[in-house]
């Protein structure tokens, strides 16, 4: 029964091989696509059954035991993040069905989405450095040929800077897994925390877990958040919103993983360095967020802002944090999706990308401006949406550790987020109509549909989070716990 | 024996380095590769050079070579080489459209 827990992965990447083979049937390929996500979600949900029923899954490839051969561990927090997962991607290729046109159709779309997705997943399940490297891998390479996808020049010009910065990263992950084999002899991720507790954290090991903080920083835009404006502004909008989604959050996994798995011995040294880079990121974030004037760069800054709000948990680390964190990085996963394809929508009705430029939109367009009023008030975190129990939770674990400073700048944040989203709305859907009747573009039902999906998700995630609850909690407790992860996955001895 | 290794991973770093920082884009994604390499070179000079035999059932001898670096530096090739294929036809791309392959001239988004 332990084998499903591969499926995660295995479906979407034996998905995209056989849509390379039907090329030219779209139609098919679009089933196809949307069967296999529905399919991985529908898993996930029976497997977080499973979990809360049995306790962690894990799986060793070949009845390899666990330190020599490669693990798949399912646990509460993999499992919540690979459904949140299969259900933002079937929304994204929902979206992409109307808007993506049949010329990148024809070009493998699917195929790439599908492997992207497969990284993703597998990421998430892995129980071994390496292979998360390798995860990571397959969905980075996915990703480059989504973001060139459909050749215009300045996509070209941001491939270059994405893929040179992504090489280097991947390059410092080779090394820090490669010292730290040297320095431990292992690269299984519950072994090395085995090990790692036993043997005491030494300073190498700590300059070692510097290394993944560098890499899983660059990965997830935290504070080295460069190349994020640039190379998430220029694909189409369906792909931008997945990558807004889930590449950040990927890196934002990795971290959470490491430093409450493996290097947590030395929180005055590697949690404040978090905790400061969680900072600055969102002193950084907030001033380009209100500060420009595209609508596409304020969207990137608010990514910035997010991923910076979420390792404030895990820089203070208390289980109320911690779980907070969880709510938010699930809550982010739907609504900077929804954040994208709406903002997608609006470039793609008006052809415009500045808020100077558009205005009163929402008498030509209501529907499409009260879903972007519903994304303001959720990721600023008003009530009845999924924003605030997230945000509830660690700024009660900022006071529980007496980071005052940080709990200040959390929900400092969360008023520039409002504003430089409110600027968005009040620009572009309140004031004149520019866009006589006969200019209008005709917005389909179909661009909507993902958007109100979402739109429900997080109207859910917010009244039902008393549902979620129970297996938050239980992630959280891991996170707190590393011996229940390390038992889980080597055999007794 | 190890530590020369080392030290030629050190050096491959240095000329990857130096490429990596130029303007040709054809440089850079030399130095990308080259780079790679030296990741792979330190996997094995960590992981110890050879020390015994190689780690076949039936090979009786008292100790072997540990495995599992060359897995890791085998997977670590093949993903290079793939990475390195679509930097390349990136760079044919980029080189058709903009005539170009000077990165000052090929600078990105015009902001504000």
């Amino acid at each position: 029964m332990n084998n499903l827990i591969v499926l995660p992965m295995v479906i979407p990447v034996f998905t995209g091989i056989i849509l390379v083979f039907l090329r030219p049937y779209i139609k098919m390929q679009r089933w196809l696509s949307v069967l296999s996500m529905m399919l991985t979600g529908g898993l996930s949900v029976y497997l977080l059954q499973q979990i809360q029923a049995h306790g962690i899954l894990s799986l060793a490839f070949g009845d390899w035991p666990a330190p020599y051969g490669i693990v798949f561990v399912a646990d509460p927090f993999a499992m919540l993040l690979v459904l949140t997962t299969s259900f933002v991607t079937l929304v994204c290729l929902l979206y992409a069905f109307s808007t993506i046109g049949e010329a990148y159709e024809k070009m493998f779309f699917y195929p790439f989405i599908l492997f992207l997705t497969a990284g993703v997943n597998g990421s998430f399940l892995t129980g071994d450095l390496f292979n998360l490297f390798v995860c990571f891998e397959v969905m980075l390479i996915a990703s480059y040929i989504l973001v060139m996808l459909g050749g215009r020049k300045v996509r070209l010009q941001e491939s270059i800077k994405y893929i040179a910065i992504n090489v280097l990263s991947s390059w410092i992950f080779l090394v820090g897994i490669a010292y730290l084999y040297g320095a431990m002899g292992t690269v299984n991720m519950a072994d090395l925390a085995d090990k790692v507790s036993q043997a005491g954290q030494s300073p190498i090991l700590t300059t070692i877990s510097i290394l993944f903080l560098i890499v899983f920083a660059l990965k997830s835009g935290l504070l080295l958040f460069f190349w994020l404006p640039g190379s998430y502004s220029v694909p189409p909008a369906a792909v931008a919103a997945l990558f807004a989604a889930l590449l950040t959050k990927v890196g934002v996994y990795a971290m959470f993983r490491t430093f409450s798995l493996i290097f947590f011995h030395e929180p005055s040294i590697t949690h404040t360095l978090i905790g400061v880079m969680a900072a600055v990121s969102i002193m950084i974030g907030s001033i380009g967020a209100v500060a420009y004037q595209d609508i596409r760069q304020i969207a990137a800054f608010n990514i910035v802002i997010a991923i910076g709000f979420m390792m404030i948990g895990l820089a203070v680390s208390t289980p109320a944090a911690l779980e907070g964190s969880i709510y938010y990085l699930i809550h982010d996963i739907i609504v900077k999706a929804m954040l994208y394809l709406i903002i997608g929508t609006m470039i793609m009705l008006t052809g415009k990308t500045r808020i100077k430029q558009m205005s009163g939109l929402i008498r030509n367009y209501p529907i499409l401006g009260w879903l972007f009023f519903i994304v303001t008030l959720s990721l600023a975190g008003i009530p009845p949406f999924s924003g605030f129990i997230g945000k509830i939770l660690i700024g009660q674990g900022t006071v529980e550790s007496g980071a005052y400073l940080l709990l200040a700048l959390a929900f400092l944040s969360s008023i520039f987020v409002l504003y430089s989203l409110l600027r968005i709305f009040m620009n572009c859907f309140w004031g004149e109509t520019i866009m006589t009747i006969e200019d209008e573009k005709p917005l389909k039902k179909s661009f909507l549909l993902p958007s109100l999906m979402l739109a429900v998700a997080t109207l859910v995630l917010g009244l039902g989070a008393e549902t979620l609850a129970a297996y938050v909690t239980d992630a959280s407790a891991i996170l707190m716990n590393p011996d229940v992860y390390i038992d889980a996955v080597l055999p007794e001895d | 024996m190890e530590s020369i290794v080392i030290v030629l991973a050190g050096v491959l770093v240095m000329i990857a380095t130096y490429l990596f920082l130029s303007r040709n884009l054809i440089r850079i994604i030399l130095g990308s590769s080259l780079l790679s390499h030296a990741a792979h070179l330190l996997l094995m000079a960590m992981g110890g050079l050879k020390k015994g035999r190689s780690p076949l059932i039936g090979e009786a001898a008292e100790s072997y070579v540990d495995a599992l670096p060359q897995a890791l530096i085998l997977t670590a090739i093949v993903i290079n080489f793939a990475v390195t294929a679509i930097f390349l036809v990136l760079a044919y791309r980029t080189y058709q459209k903009s005539k170009t392959d000077n990165l000052d001239v090929l600078r990105g988004l015009k902001d504000e």
